[in-house]
């Protein structure tokens, strides 16, 4: 099976966030991380090749830093890497950044394409299910489990309230993985070593350029949420905190 | 012909989903705003036998939008039926609950036929004319607000909670109701759906709990929960954790709140080491007072909470737990 998995970084879940001049984006002077589900997709392609052979290969789109989560894909395991590397790409929206992912493999014949769920800092839960259409594949979202059959694949979806479904589906599919799917696995030393000769085609914007568009949506501003609730800061020392709140519990909530 | 709204309800088995009321609630608002008409439209298998239960909300029309092979559903399906409906009404705005089901069809069926979907949103604003969506961003620890940049349809999603179902208003007379036939040729339908099911029996059931001391990722390690079991214990609370405690297996699932876990309503909710993303927070807001432990000053946790402890759990939680033990055996004398 030839997989393909879409990996996106993006700000670190506990950095401060800041708004740039435009009021519209952030100040990108922040650490970075993988997005979470991404991760987890990406450790289901290592799995899914150990049981039926095949590639794995990850794509990004971002400027130059972005580069890092390719990296530590390849040391993980994946085969290869494509960087659609420009600032540009930070600002697509869903529909946009789907386009220059189908551009940027039209010559390649993937079985599978993975994506996360849902990206920490657009949270589109958008970009899969895009991707599918636009390839006119089929696709399912929040998968939990993969297992491949004589006629294509058997996933699980997970549903809300508690519930999972079962799907059978043809091949070539787009899936959008949730968290926690597996139990990820750490980059071995010779894994760093061996990353460093796996290939990265680098691909420019001019040369997607002509498959995307404007965006269809736009951000006209970006701000911190206002506070509706009040509410009331307990503070001071540990002990005096714990006197506090034990005195709230006690004689406000009436729960001890 | 004036611009409308049309908003798609949800059905599983026949039964409207609660969160359509919130929809309807939101359409009625925006049409209030606009000036624009509101109709709604359901889909299914036998649609119109529960489309008089939303004709009897002010709406202007009910589509029922209909085809035995919308039964079960699947997004090929759902998208082809919806995209004859849209191309054939045109209308301005569709409008629909941010559910599963809908962020498994609706990026399809806009991508279909070109147009965006602003996702997830809270709120609306209609400032000078202009229409436009309030989402939060990177994990609620920002708000943006978008406006479309496309012709009309425009899609847009709403948050589980961003309006109050029980809001949605009743019409003076019932809408008229009409039957859409949804032409779906053979071989649309690639995916094959199995019936839906429960995993093993909750063993554990929060919802009843009194006070819960709920833990996330701020705990770190798995021999840390002990920390917050300690304390549980001492107040006689419930244990319970965020997705990635029982993601880790470090709690077993059934103590998962949050959307794809528990809802709760205890009288205290202790959120220890917990950012309160929306879909944990869908699980907890009923608790009638929410108290969160978290280093992180502007974590969203804070925008519900009732009391705000910003800190170190590690050092907040052991001397609490004390304290606890303390007043417990005091009161015991
Ligand atoms: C479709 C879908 C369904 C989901 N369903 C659920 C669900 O049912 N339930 C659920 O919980 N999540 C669910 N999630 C995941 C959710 O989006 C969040 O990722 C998750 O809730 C985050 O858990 P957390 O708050 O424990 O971790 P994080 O977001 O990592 O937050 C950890 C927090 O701990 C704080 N912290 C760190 N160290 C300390 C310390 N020493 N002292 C005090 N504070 C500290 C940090 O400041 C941070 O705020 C779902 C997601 C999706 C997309
Ligand atoms: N710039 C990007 N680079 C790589 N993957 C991306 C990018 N944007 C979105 N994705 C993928 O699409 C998923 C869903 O993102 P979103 O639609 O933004 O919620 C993410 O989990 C990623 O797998």
């Amino acid at each position: 099976m030839k997989i393909l998995v879409c990996m996106k970084q993006v700000p670190q879940k506990d950095a401060p966030l800041k708004l740039n001049e435009t009021a519209a984006w952030i100040r990108e002077d922040v650490s970075y991380e993988v997005n979470e589900p991404d991760a987890f997709a990406l450790e289901e392609a290592l799995r899914q090749r150990e049981k039926h052979k095949g590639e794995v290969v990850v794509i990004t789109s971002g400027p130059a830093r972005a580069q890092q989560v390719l990296r530590e894909a390849l040391a993980k395991g994946a085969d290869r890497a494509i960087h659609l590397e420009d600032n540009a790409f930070v600002g697509l929206d869903a529909f946009n950044t789907a386009k220059a992912f189908a551009a940027a493999i039209k010559d390649e014949q993937f079985d599978l394409i993975f994506t996360g769920l849902q990206s920490d800092d657009y949270g589109y839960a958008q970009t899969g299910v895009i991707l599918a259409e636009l390839l006119g594949w089929p696709h399912a979202t929040i998968i939990m489990q993969i297992e491949k059959n004589d006629t294509g694949i058997r996933v699980k979806r997970e549903l809300e309230a508690g519930f999972f479904q079962f799907v059978d589906m043809p091949l070539p599919a787009v899936l959008t993985i949730q968290s926690g799917i597996n139990k990820l696995r750490y980059a071995t030393l010779i894994g760093i070593k061996q990353a460093k000769n796996k290939p990265i085609r680098k691909v420019a914007l001019a040369e997607v350029q002509s498959a995307i568009g404007e965006n269809l949506q736009k951000i006209e501003r970006l701000y911190v949420p206002q506070k509706t609730k009040k509410t009331e800061h307990i503070e001071g020392s540990p002990v005096e905190i714990a006197k506090k709140l034990v005195d709230k519990l006690r004689n406000e909530l009436r729960v001890l | 012909m004036p611009d409308t709204i049309l908003v798609v309800v949800e059905q599983r088995e026949g039964k409207l989903n609660r969160v359509s009321w919130e929809t309807i609630t939101a359409g009625q608002a925006i049409a209030a705003a606009t000036g624009w008409t509101l109709e709604a439209a359901v889909v299914g298998g036998t649609a119109s036998t529960f489309a008089a239960e939303v004709a009897a909300k002010k709406v202007g029309k009910v589509y029922a939008v209909e085809s035995p092979k919308l039964e079960p559903y699947t997004p090929d399906a759902f998208a082809a039926a919806l995209k004859q409906l849209l191309t054939a009404k045109q209308p301005k705005l569709v409008l629909m609950p941010h559910t599963y089901q809908v962020r498994d069809f609706v990026p399809k069926l806009a991508t279909a036929m070109g147009r965006a979907v602003i996702s997830d949103c809270i709120g609306f604003k209609h400032e000078n004319g202009k229409l436009v969506f309030t989402r939060q961003m990177f994990q609620g620890k920002l708000a943006a607000d978008v406006s479309f940049n496309s012709d009309a349809p425009w899609f847009a999603t709403f948050q589980n909670g961003a309006f109050r179902g029980d809001k949605a208003e009743d019409g003076a007379s019932p809408a008229p109701i009409e039957t859409v036939a949804a032409d779906i040729a053979d071989g649309v339908i690639r995916n094959k759906p199995q019936e839906a099911f429960k995993e093993a029996k909750q063993a554990v059931d929060l919802t009843q709990a009194e006070v819960i001391v709920a833990v996330g990722r701020g705990i770190k390690e798995q021999k840390n929960i002990e920390i917050a079991k300690q304390l549980a214990d001492a107040l006689g609370a419930d244990l319970a954790a965020s997705r990635p405690i029982c993601d880790n297996g470090w709690l077993p699932m059934d103590r998962q709140i949050g959307s794809s876990g528990q809802t709760v309503a205890p009288k205290v909710y202790l959120a220890l080491g917990i950012s309160g993303a929306i879909q944990h927070i869908v699980g907890m807001k009923g608790s009638r007072t929410i108290i969160a432990v978290n280093k992180d000053s502007e974590a969203p946790i804070f925008e519900i909470a009732d009391y705000a402890i910003i800190g170190n759990l590690f050092d907040i939680v052991p001397p609490l737990t004390e304290e606890v033990k303390k007043v417990k055996a005091e009161l015991a004398k």
